[in-house]
């Protein structure tokens, strides 16, 4: 078991640089540079002034050395620039001083800065990250026992009206991205369109103070989608148990049929679910970018859109690597899980 | 002119009359199934007069009402889309004219039901699906928008104005807006489903829509398949060091957020690079490696066959191929201009690459794992008993014994890649603004939700139901599949 995890984390450490290196490849390119030089100085640069005031900033080094830098692994940069000001990485481009540090990257907790909220990209990933987790809470207190139960109702009898009726359910939930039921939810319960305006379009004030009627409708928009396929998955492992010898064996002991279902069945059948709803993180976080834009619900996802949309790049790193990070533990901790759950299976 | 009502002189009687059906059918399904969750264990009775009897007492009667209310709700559905084609323009509302505009689809739906319903028990798997009623409602939505597309596409049929021409005076006016005089010259005289925030006619723009969807979904499915197979395959078969490395690879591409990879990819400056034209290239290579080897390895004895067959299949499709991947404006200018076929515009290649790039490490996986499974079985062993090439076994042996869950997959990843379209379009990605795909229709009507809620309602329901049809196709045709 000790070296299973152990081989798991190296394969994550070399998914992570590897997904970073990508990320820092993709921003470093030139046009987007060129991009970024101009927003930060001003438009009318001519091609020359873009090249010093990138290469005043450290842009111009060569990529490896770039990220070496971000990682914290070589020693960040100290440029005399053209124009007779020194810029020391780790000063965020202020002069080196006495007890500037040598190397300041993501291994030495420093995760730069963010060029379009001019603050501290830790700062903002934490802020920004503790917002989408409120979120993220209330959507897994609504899916994950909505999903249960009709996953578990659906899959006790195969084959039943119930059963079809629940099953449509989840098709039809698995079918609407977020942005559809969104809209949708948006138009027929926060605007007058239909006479049911009971709650409110935008979230953006439950970033301070989430009531029932503006946090509502992102939350259910978030969980609806996850639902159905959670639900599914748990009629299917539901529908395999049910057929079980030990549950025939309970039912001809004249067992009644609601005990075998919570006594007997359900705990063997709930350990696919959670591998499932582990690996819907990932899944999650795309919603959320979804739902964070569309409700102006300035979280995790809606930072993320405006690191990318206005190429910031330290933040966009930051931004990846939080996600990255989230997705790779998620599947270590549901592999790990699905051992302990299931004792049938042994990692040797 | 008068603007239209929405159900006109029909809805009087049939619209009361539907909302109760719906009302009463969905009470009574809600009932059933609190009834079902405490009901006994169902058990065939006989009964005295010699008739058997699935279910009884209330709820089995229940179920039967339902059933009924059901088949009813349908048929009151359907009277009010045929009604509205024999009532004249005006009368039948703006839902009598919306059904009166989709004429050619229902035709053709119509037709293609007859015909494959009457000869189901000839078409093997397709005609299966007509047991199921879960699947034929699924392949009627589905049809519903293929058909549409093509008439649309190719006939400029189903649309009332041009999906770009603004009209002065009807931005964000609701559904049912009369044209003013002398402003269209192919006039018709309302907007049907109102103006969107540039003056143009939502309706027209959703059909559009269709077209775009309806050609890059579809063929970003296939190409991902190829490239999916085409690694997946050897990657399950020999197993080793390159099962490790593809994985590994797979799992890269699958550990990435999708919404950032997009931004990534989809930007201008990106685009400025060339690099989508590079990934293009490497990409639209698998169906040529695909077919090449498909053929090769079967007929590779048959020395003149073979070089035929391979020069008959490969020669279109590497033009196809260079006609693509070159592109005047793009670093990647490298085939003849009198030779290149077509120009795709630079943002749908971009959008299709990177929809691809995507979904392929998904097929990928789920090849390799049916390979891994298959290629234990005997018929396997046979073949490589009587010394039949690796390729031959994984591409005449296994992929064919593999094609029940991949056919199941593809109708769900189609589905899965309008919504990715959608997405894209949802954050103005790739696709010009004014372009009236589903997602940035959406895209735009969302800025003015909580004022103009209408022009964003029509893309949002066409993109819903068209993915709800292709999962319940999916759905039934496993249930099918299942029952062999």
């Amino acid at each position: 078991m000790g070296l299973f995890i152990l081989r798991r984390l190296g394969v994550m450490i070399l998914t992570a640089l590897c997904l970073t290196f990508i990320v820092f490849w993709l921003t470093n390119l030139y046009p987007n540079l060129e991009k970024l030089a101009k927003t930060q100085g001003n438009f009318r640069m001519s091609d020359e002034q873009v090249q010093t005031y990138l290469g005043n900033r450290g842009y111009t080094q060569s990529l490896p050395v770039k990220y070496g830098q971000w990682l914290g692994v070589l020693p960040g940069y100290v440029i005399e620039g053209t124009d007779g000001e020194t810029r020391a990485r780790c000063e965020a481009n202020g002069a080196p001083t006495e007890d500037t540090a040598t190397f300041c990257g993501i291994l030495q907790g420093e995760w730069g800065q963010s060029t379009v909220f001019k603050d501290d990209v830790s700062e903002i990933v934490s802020t920004r990250l503790g917002l989408t987790g409120k979120l993220m809470f209330w959507v897994m207190m609504v899916m994950v026992p909505g999903a249960l139960i009709i996953g578990v109702l659906a899959g006790m009898r195969e084959g039943s009206r119930t059963d079809r009726s629940l099953s449509t359910v989840s098709i039809v939930s698995t079918a609407t991205p977020e942005y559809v039921s969104g809209v949708i939810l948006i138009a027929v319960f926060a605007t007058p369109l239909f006479g049911m305006q009971y709650f409110k379009g935008t979230a953006t004030s439950a970033m301070d103070d989430a009531t029932f009627n503006n946090f509502f409708l992102p939350v259910i928009t978030i969980a609806l989608y996850g639902m159905g396929y959670i639900a599914r998955m748990t009629r299917a492992s539901m529908t395999e148990v049910m057929t079980a010898q030990y549950i025939r064996t309970a039912r001809l002991k004249g067992v009644s049929f609601p005990n075998i279902v919570i006594k007997h069945a359900l705990r063997n059948a709930l350990i696919a679910p959670f591998t499932v709803i582990m690996l819907q993180f990932p899944w999650l976080l795309n919603g959320v970018v979804i739902v964070e834009t569309l409700f102006n619900y300035k979280g995790f996802g809606w930072t993320l859109v405006q690191a990318a949309s206005n190429n910031d790049i330290e933040l966009l790193l930051g931004v990846s690597v939080v996600s990255v990070f989230v997705v790779l533990v998620t599947q270590l901790i549901s592999d790990i899980g699905y051992v302990f759950l299931n004792p049938r299976i042994r990692i040797s | 002119m008068e603007e239209l009502t929405w159900t006109g002189s029909m809805g009087a009687i049939l619209v009361p009359l539907i909302t109760l059906t719906a009302a009463v059918f969905l009470t009574g399904v809600v009932v059933q199934l609190v009834m079902g969750a405490f009901a006994p264990e169902v058990k065939l009775q006989s009964n005295p007069d010699g008739t058997l009897q699935g279910r009884g007492g209330l709820l089995g009667r229940l179920e039967n009402y339902t059933g009924w209310l059901f088949m009813l709700l349908v048929a009151l559905i359907v009277a009010f889309i045929v009604i509205a084609w024999f009532m004249p323009y005006g009368d039948a509302g703006i839902l009598g004219e919306v059904s009166k505009r989709f004429l050619p689809t229902w035709i053709a739906l119509i037709i293609t039901f007859v015909l494959s319903i009457t000869f189901k028990r000839r078409l093997g798997l397709y005609g299966k699906l007509f047991d199921s009623t879960i699947g034929m409602i699924g392949f009627g939505l589905v049809m519903f928008w293929v058909f549409t597309s093509i008439f649309v596409g190719l006939f400029d049929m189903i649309g009332t104005h041009d999906p770009l021409q603004q009209i002065s005076g009807l931005k964000n006016k609701t559904p049912g807006v009369v044209v003013p005089e002398g402003q269209d010259e192919g006039f018709f005289p309302h907007y049907l489903l109102g103006g969107d925030n540039l003056a143009r006619d939502i309706f027209t723009r959703m059909v559009h829509g269709s077209v775009i969807v309806m050609v890059i979904a579809p063929l970003a499915t296939i190409f991902a398949f190829m490239v999916g197979i085409t690694l997946g395959l050897p990657a399950g078969y020999y197993g080793g060091r390159l099962d490790t490395v593809l994985s590994f690879l797979a799992n890269l591409i699958l550990a990435f957020p999708v919404i950032l990879l997009f931004y990534l990819l989809v930007t201008p400056e990106i685009v400025a690079t060339g690099l989508p034209n590079f990934l293009a290239a490497f990409l639209f290579v698998f169906p040529l490696v695909f077919f090449g080897v498909l053929i090769n390895s079967r007929y590779k004895n048959q020395a003149g066959k073979n070089g035929l067959l391979l020069a008959l299949v490969l020669a279109p499709l590497a033009v196809l191929y260079f006609s693509t991947i070159s592109d005047a404006g793009s670093p990647l200018y490298i085939w003849p201009e009198a030779l290149d076929l077509f120009d795709i515009p630079g943002g749908i290649l971009v959008v299709f690459v990177s929809v691809v790039f995507v979904n392929s490490p998904t097929v990928f996986r789920i090849v390799r794992g049916l390979a891994l499974d298959i290629k234990t079985r005997d018929y396997v062993a046979a073949a490589q008993t009587r010394g039949e090439g690796p390729w031959y076994i994984m591409l005449w042996e296994i992929l064919p014994n593999a094609r029940g869950p991949l056919i199941v997959d593809f109708c769900l990843r189609i589905g899965y890649t309008t919504i990715l379209l959608g997405t894209l379009g949802f954050f103005g990605l790739g696709l010009p603004p004014e372009s009236p795909d589903w997602g940035s229709t959406i895209n735009e009507g969302r800025k003015l939700l909580l004022i103009f809620a209408h022009p964003a309602l029509p893309p949002a329901i066409a993109l819903l139901s068209l993915v709800l049809g292709l999962n319940l196709l999916a759905d039934g045709l496993r249930e099918e599949s299942l029952k062999d």
